[in-house]
Parts: C-alpha cells; sequence; structure tokens
C-alpha cells in the first residue's frame, strides 16, 4: 500500500478536497447491473410510488461507494482504506428527468492515531440535508 | 413478527468460490463513475504495489449481499424482506480485493434488535480466499419498518 499523502502532512481538521457526485437514472440502472442488486424501487418510478417514496431512489451503496470517493481520490491508492462504515439516513431521490440527484461530499480529518493511521469524517448532503451518518473511513498514510 | 432471537450466532456456511476477474471490477468502478487508475489499469495498480487491478472499497458488498441471502431469507429468522431497508454498512479490510481473488464469504447473525418498532438485524460476512487468508469483513445492519410489534 502506497498512499500518495503523508501521515505528518494532515492535522485534526485538514480538510480534503471536496466532490460533487450527480446521478441519473442512467447510473441507477448501471449499478443494478454491476452489483447485482436489482430491487425495484431503484429504477422503476411506479413501484417506488406504491411504497411511498416520492420517486425512484438511489442504492445506498452506490451512495456510499461516491461518497467514500471523495478519501480514495486524495489516497491515491484506495489499498489504503483499512475501515468504511455509514448509515443510511435519508434517501436520494433520482427524477426521471436530465438534471438527476447532485451529492455533495465533503471531508476532514477527525483523528489521527498511532501506526500512520487517520480517521476522516465524511459529509454528503443532498438537497441542503446531510444522507449519511456517521460516515468515516480508517485509512493508513504513508 | 419479532425476529426469533435464537438465531443469534448462527452461521452460514460459504457457498462456491467466487472469482474475482478484472472486467468485473472495470465494470464496477465504471457504474460508480471511478475512474482511479488502481481500478482499471494493471500497470498502475502494480505500481502501487498491487498484484493486479483491486476493487472499489464497497465492492465487498456484491459477494456479502449474496452470501447473507441464507441469512436474510432464513424462513425461522422471521425477517419480513419486503419492509427491509438498509440501514447502516461497515467495512474492515486486510487488504484490497484483487483481480484473480477466488473469494468465500461465511455469514454470520451477529446481533438481532428492535427498536421504535422496527426489527434490526445485523449480519457479519468473513471474506477469505479459498486458502483461507482473510481479506475484508462486512457488517450489514437490516431495519425491517415497523415489524416488531406484529403477531405471528
Amino acid at each position: 500500500m502506497s498512499a500518495s499523502v503523508a501521515y505528518a502532512d494532515v492535522e485534526v481538521g485538514s480538510e480534503l478536497p471536496p466532490l460533487t457526485v450527480n446521478l441519473q437514472r442512467i447510473n441507477l440502472v448501471m449499478y443494478a447491473g454491476a452489483s447485482g442488486d436489482f430491487n425495484v424501487i431503484h429504477w422503476n418510478q411506479r413501484v417506488a410510488q406504491a411504497v411511498g417514496l416520492p420517486d425512484v431512489i438511489a442504492h445506498g451503496m452506490l451512495t456510499m461507494a461516491s461518497a467514500g470517493r471523495v478519501v480514495t481520490d486524495w489516497l491515491g491508492d484506495p489499498g489504503a482504506v483499512v475501515e468504511y462504515g455509514v448509515r443510511f439516513t435519508r434517501p436520494v431521490v433520482v427524477p426521471d428527468d436530465d438534471k438527476g440527484a447532485t451529492l455533495e461530499i465533503t471531508a476532514a480529518v477527525g483523528e489521527k492515531r498511532e501506526d500512520n493511521l487517520v480517521r476522516i469524517d465524511i459529509t454528503a448532503t443532498f438537497n441542503d440535508a446531510t444522507v449519511l451518518g456517521k460516515a468515516q473511513a480508517l485509512v493508513r498514510l504513508a | 413478527m419479532a425476529l426469533n432471537k435464537e438465531f443469534l450466532g448462527k452461521v452460514y456456511p460459504a457457498g462456491p468460490a467466487y472469482a474475482v476477474g478484472r472486467e468485473k471490477i472495470r465494470e464496477f468502478a465504471t457504474a460508480i463513475g471511478d475512474w482511479n487508475p488502481a481500478y482499471h489499469d494493471v500497470a498502475a495498480a502494480q505500481a502501487l504495489g498491487h498484484r493486479d487491478v483491486i476493487a472499489p472499497p464497497t465492492f465487498a458488498f456484491t459477494l456479502s449481499f449474496r452470501a447473507s441471502a441464507a441469512a436474510v431469507l432464513d424462513p425461522g429468522l422471521g425477517l419480513d424482506y419486503s419492509k427491509v431497508v438498509h440501514g447502516e454498512q461497515r467495512f474492515a479490510y486486510d487488504r484490497p480485493i484483487t483481480s484473480g481473488d477466488d473469494l468465500v464469504c461465511v455469514t454470520t447473525i451477529e446481533n438481532i434488535r428492535e427498536a421504535a418498532g422496527n426489527d434490526i438485524l445485523t449480519t457479519r460476512g468473513d471474506i477469505s480466499t479459498v486458502d483461507g487468508e482473510h481479506v475484508v469483513t462486512t457488517w450489514t445492519t437490516t431495519v425491517a419498518r415497523g415489524t416488531a410489534g406484529e403477531s405471528a
């Protein structure tokens, strides 16, 4: 593993470069196929609304994967991720238009531990509300 | 119907091995919009010290999700899958999943609880190579909304 970021170069509070992720229906279809998760609420408006959702929603795991990019883009080597966890707190609604849903991802160093380990705290926002809770990655820096 | 707490700790053995391939990793990375060279370019991955292209961190879920079906659909457990949402997800890695790995996943029911009328189930997936090298552990918490107070 060879993260491009040095442990000595970060402090608690150091911010990672933010990331904007746009999710449209095609991205949900691609994720369904690649992941094998064909739950109908992620691609069929009729069924999504029948179970009480406002519209089709993104797979939670697609939101988690998108949010994780803020860390792996910064690390260079995604193999330097030691732990990654989130709570799914709000659905990401993806309308059938040419705008889709836009996620704003920010992250900062939350804690420096021994052995070059650093905890990164991630915030994922959609329509001005957070969609992930306690989103944290533990990474090993150079 | 409340979940059957006698299933706490129950272990579901691994099914057939999953062969991790380069094109599957590239397809998955493309689907999450991630062009990190470590996922797509063998030489770039090797320059980082990996044997071959590596999978994005959340790829492990595709294996544990498949393996956990035996647990979450176990009739005796009593989970109403039609009311389930994904509550929490966590991964702990010994190393990244790498193209060429042959992986198996053992599923364990790690926690069963009720909160606010919901049934809450946590399953652990221990993913290792067929040779016994541990690669990643996954924890998946699923919430069945409003089912805890229902009678059978």
